[in-house]
């Protein structure tokens, strides 16, 4: 019986990673969809910023609300995941508590995860009352209907389940312990320590060590199940956060937030113009004739960067770019958390058309119109509210910048009025009709 | 003001042989722009009242192309940034000061790869310099104890992370520095960036300025200090449209001190 358990979980664990390690793949593949871009200068500031914004969570608590009470959950997802070592050796070997020959450490560590746990409990049950109780501005946007937030809820749910089922195990564990049952006591007492589960106690009273057993057993197996279940929710979900936090601090930009890239491809061009001694009449050189000439901007995902991609994968979802965002706060249609979840959603159409056909076929669709719409775009001041906003470095504008270019430069598809401005920088170096003789006539009036 | 203002150019500078010692870049706002050319002007006075040595260029600025690249239009930033940097390089600039927050973060940040390097700082930081140095004076004047609230520039603040050049003058003039619940990294946009001065907002069901406005008069001003020709020219409107026109006046940091000097 024991050794059947023992390849179940095996078996359970095996399948668990193998599914984990292919969605990772998926995912990699999905991001490497889009443009190389070099973000491996400064390597001391990019692990510093890591530091202090993933790992630190120094921005979450800019909202000092939700943001202790992520950081509880944080800190205790991390932590009582030790526990989780524990559990897989003990499911592998079939022991029980393997690691608690390290005595009072073992009950301090026990003693303290269920703190935590009580106190993830608390906190994800304040989640999912600002989520579907409180009136939160950034949790009622219409991107959010349906899917994205169920979504969010079944996380929470998970989240409640797990610790539930970690403190039924424990209450059921102490008292198997207490009952001296066999497999559970040992010669050195109690080991752990339950400041928590032993008030669950008095919902145990009078059961039988066979009914303990199997409850116990249940929650065990219930839990490491549901964390092997959960990890592979992540990529289908909007919480791959945890794992691509990090990464996506660490590739972010460094530059001042003002600062927005110059195009390559146009700078050539530039150079090219201006140039005196360049033939007017010239070719394209030889080499070059056949290569498609290099789009400008972006009007789907393919022309996006891979760390807009990672953007994209790594957003929660949690609104803080779009309660910010003064286009959004005056009822445009703009929303930078919009902006991202578009961005992922054609990523994995796109990824999903892979999957069936082995390589990408034109589908008829793009983020362009299908998704993002130009009413969208053209409502950012690009204030970049959103940028400074997001606690994890995910940057909405560039994308919105992007294919802003791809609508100028590809599509010459400006508003009306801005293309006049644009044509009035051209013809007389100011966005106003007004002669560029005229520049310092300022000086002489009055 | 009888007198017109002394403004002297670069190429005056060039024909004498001589070099100032900072550009002012005026910007297309601080040129065309009536509201905007009394900052351009308060500035100048501040400038000759601190014995500043300095030029513009004229008629040979042109825009930055901020709008242009903001807007999507890539191609014509670049060769407006080309050829600027063609006429400073030309002239061997070295520093400028300017006293729009577009035309600061475009030189400082995407001219360099194009071959435009050039020390560049806005016109509240290098008024704070020039008190530091002791060439300025600025006392309390007209506007001690008055409650003044500042509006951020995003490309000052956000875009640049200065915050306390314009913060440190207004309290040089003693005012009564009221921050509104939107400030600083968190500060909320005018409306006018990313080249939406030039064109209508998309439908909504209000403007961003107004948006705006509504928060500073949240803190009951007297005095909202701007450090942008177009936050300027966003919250005149905003204080307008709520008909607070007589009561509250919306000012650049620059047009407080030299007022409050009487310069």
């Amino acid at each position: 019986m024991q050794i059947i358990s023992q390849i179940l979980f095996l078996l359970a664990l095996v399948a668990g990673i193998w599914f984990f390690t292919r969605n990772v793949k998926r995912l990699i593949r999905n991001i490497k969809l889009g443009k190389v871009i070099d973000r491996t200068d400064r390597s001391g500031e990019r692990w510093a910023k890591m530091s202090r914004i993933a790992l630190g969570q120094s921005k979450m608590v800019k909202r000092p609300i939700a943001g202790i009470l992520h950081v509880i959950v944080y800190v205790g997802f991390i932590i009582i995941n030790i526990e989780v070592l524990e559990i897989i050796i003990d499911g592998l070997l079939g022991t029980h508590r393997i690691l608690s020959f390290m005595g009072g450490f073992y009950n301090f560590l026990i003693g303290s995860f269920e703190i935590l746990a009580l106190l993830v409990l608390i906190g994800v049950i304040i989640f999912w009352t600002r989520r579907n109780i409180s009136n939160i501005y950034r949790f009622l946007s219409r991107e959010l209907k349906g899917w994205p937030k169920n979504d969010a809820n079944y996380i929470l749910y998970f989240e409640m389940v797990l610790m539930l089922l970690f403190l039924v195990m424990n209450a059921t564990d102490y008292q198997l312990q207490l009952n001296g049952a066999a497999h559970y006591s040992q010669e050195a007492g109690i080991v752990g320590a339950f400041p928590v589960s032993q008030f669950l106690l008095p919902i145990f009273d009078g059961m039988s060590n066979a009914s303990l057993i199997i409850i116990e057993r249940a929650a065990w197996w219930l839990h490491i199940l549901g964390i092997l279940i959960f990890l592979n929710y992540l990529y289908y979900s909007k919480h791959l956060h945890i794992l691509l936090a990090f990464p996506n601090v660490y590739y972010s930009k460094l530059q001042p937030k003002g600062e927005m890239d110059n195009l390559e491809a146009v700078t050539n061009e530039v150079k090219l113009m201006m140039d005196p001694d360049a033939d007017p009449f010239a070719g394209p050189a030889e080499e070059e004739s056949d290569a498609e000439p290099e789009k400008f901007g972006a009007s789907d995902v393919m022309d996006l960067n891979r760390v807009q991609l990672l953007n994209a994968y790594t957003c929660t979802e949690c609104g803080r770019c779009t309660s910010e965002c003064p286009a959004n706060l005056t009822g445009k249609k703009l929303s930078p958390r919009k902006i991202m979840m578009d961005t992922r959603d054609r990523v994995e159409e796109i990824g999903e058309i892979i999957n069936k056909n082995g390589k990408f076929e034109d589908d008829g669709k793009q983020l362009l119109d299908d998704y993002i719409l130009r009413e969208e775009l053209w409502a950012c001041t690009t204030c970049n509210a959103c940028v400074e906003a997001c606690p994890i470095g995910i940057d909405p504008l560039s994308i919105i910048l992007d294919m802003r270019r791809y609508l100028v430069m590809e599509q010459s598809a400006a508003p009306n009025e801005l293309g006049i401005a644009m044509t009035n920088i051209e013809n007389n170096g100011a966005p106003w009709p007004y002669n560029q003789q005229d520049r310092l006539n300022w000086a002489n009036e009055n | 003001m009888a007198e017109a203002l002394k403004v002297p150019t670069m190429a005056e500078y060039m024909a004498e042989g001589k070099k100032p010692e900072v550009l002012f870049w005026v910007g297309c706002a601080g040129s065309f722009d009536d509201r905007a050319k009394k900052i351009t002007k308060a500035f100048v006075k501040l400038l000759h009242n601190a014995g500043v040595d300095f030029a513009v260029l004229g008629t040979e600025e042109s825009c930055t192309g901020d709008p242009a690249k903001r807007a999507g239009n890539e191609f014509l930033f670049q060769m407006q940034a080309a050829t600027n940097i063609e006429v400073l390089n030309g002239y061997e600039i070295k520093k400028i000061v300017t006293a729009c927050p577009h035309c600061f973060n475009t030189i400082k940040n995407e001219y360099p790869a194009l071959g435009g390097n050039y020390e560049i700082v806005h016109h509240t930081q290098f008024l704070k310099s020039l008190l530091e140095e002791g060439r300025l004076k600025v006392e309390g004047g007209k506007f001690k104890g008055k409650r003044i609230t500042f509006h951020d520039p995003c490309y000052l603040g956000r875009g640049n992370g200065e915050y306390e050049a314009p913060r440190d003058l207004l309290r040089k003039l003693e005012v009564e520095l009221i921050e509104m619940k939107k400030c600083k990294s968190e500060g909320l946009c005018c409306g006018a960036g990313g080249g939406q001065m030039f064109k209508e907002p998309e439908p909504g069901n209000k403007d961003v300025n107004i948006e705006r406005t509504e928060q500073a008069l949240e803190v009951q001003p007297e005095v909202i200090a701007a450090g942008c020709p177009f936050c300027n020219t966003m919250m005149t409107d905003g204080v307008k449209s709520k008909n607070q026109e007589d009561d509250i006046a919306v000012m650049d940091v620059a047009e407080l001190i030299a007022s409050a000097e009487d310069l």
